[in-house]
């Protein structure tokens, strides 16, 4: 490693403190009390259950933490008709739900 | 009045059972009364960390169940007279250790000594609240390292919420005990330092123990590191958190082993 390397080198430790940062700021509040992401994908998956029947494999939920703002993808497959198999069916894209954090 | 000490951390590995074993010999070495008590059941191991191992007759959950009286099931510790062991039951029915069980011992123990000093077991099942539940004062074993701080706070949660004390709106006493500390790593920016540590977990410091060989090799001699070596880096730190859990004001430091001229010619395996 050259001199210049060495001063230029910043630690790991820096991302370490901030990745913890981000991570308990989200575990603190969801502690105890159910996490709104996950209550807004399960309350989002029963709503459409109610209309068409979802073939649970067939669902693809994502979620995405920020330090501000945290996103939850939900994808559903739906399938045009009840009675057609669910891997002829047209795959739907559910609306992507952000809410901020406090 | 006795106090009861919960030694955790949620995250395995960090070093609970080698602090309880030195934290109970160092107050008892500075002339207290103190019982260790191995609350993992099934993975028993401050026996061993002690030197006890072949002197297990009977075993906490032997005592809840009330095959053998408390007296009978504790180790008086050799070297030292004011130290006395409960081991943890090999039966692998975790289910076996009751919390009105738990809460009888307890209350005996506290009777008897100055100190009860509870070796959690890691996770966050019912082992480790039963070990937390009775306690007065928490001991958060953490390791500069992601995953341990992550399951510090974690664990000092659980303290908040699932202890009698929290239960009854009053507070546990907790305190974090950095172990496996690299003043020099942590000075290159390569180890998360005391005040990214404080300042993530929000929880005043008990004491900085140094990663050091000596621990290691107090384990595989059954010793605690404080009778082991008690002029070694990590047994001075040891020291130091007993006092200050006794309500002394003891200057925060990182103690270093000392080597001596010998030591640093011929390295460390001189000793």
């Amino acid at each position: 490693m050259s001199l210049f390397n060495f001063f230029k080198r910043r630690g790991s430790a820096p991302v370490a403190r901030d990745r913890l940062q981000i991570l308990l700021a989200h575990e603190r509040t969801t502690q105890g009390s159910s996490d709104l992401l996950i209550v807004l994908r399960e309350e989002i998956l029963a709503t459409i259950g109610r209309h068409v029947e979802i073939d649970p494999d067939r669902v693809n939920v994502q979620l995405e933490r920020g330090a501000k703002v945290s996103t939850l993808e939900v994808d559903i497959e739906i399938p045009n008709t009840v009675r057609t198999p669910p891997n002829s069916g047209r795959r739907k894209r559910a609306p992507s739900v952000a809410h901020r954090t406090a | 009045m006795a106090k009861v000490v919960v030694v955790t951390s949620g995250k395995g590995g960090v070093g609970k059972t080698t602090s309880t074993a030195a934290l109970g010999a160092a107050l008892a070495q500075i002339g207290q009364n103190v019982v260790i008590v191995d609350f993992d059941v099934g993975l028993r191991n401050l026996d061993l960390v002690m030197g006890a191992e072949r002197r297990v007759v009977y075993d906490f959950i032997n005592v809840t169940q009330g095959i053998a009286k408390l007296p009978q099931a504790l180790i008086r510790d050799k070297r030292l007279d004011r130290l006395a062991l409960l081991a943890a039951s090999q039966t692998r029915d975790k289910d076996a250790l009751t919390e009105e069980g738990v809460q009888r011992v307890i209350g005996s123990l506290r009777q008897m000594f100055d100190w009860v000093i509870c070796d959690s077991p890691a996770g966050i099942e019912r082992g480790a609240t039963l070990a937390m539940r009775y306690a007065d004062t928490a001991i958060i074993v953490t390791n500069p390292e992601v995953s341990s701080v992550r399951d510090s706070d974690r664990i000092i949660g659980i303290l908040d919420a699932k202890t009698l004390k929290a239960e009854r709106g009053e507070r546990v006493d907790k305190h974090l005990l950095i172990t496996r500390y690299d003043q020099a790593r942590a000075a290159r920016g390569e180890m998360l330092n005391i005040d990214d540590v404080l300042e993530i977990l929000s929880t005043p410091l008990l004491g900085i123990v140094p990663d050091s060989e000596e621990v290691l090799r107090a384990s595989n001699l059954g010793s605690p590191v404080t009778l082991n070596n008690p002029n070694s880096g990590p047994a001075r730190a040891y020291f130091d958190a007993a006092r200050r859990l006794m309500g002394e004001d003891i200057e925060m430091t990182i103690p270093t082993d000392k080597q001596g001229l010998f030591g640093k010619l011929f390295g460390r395996r001189a000793a």
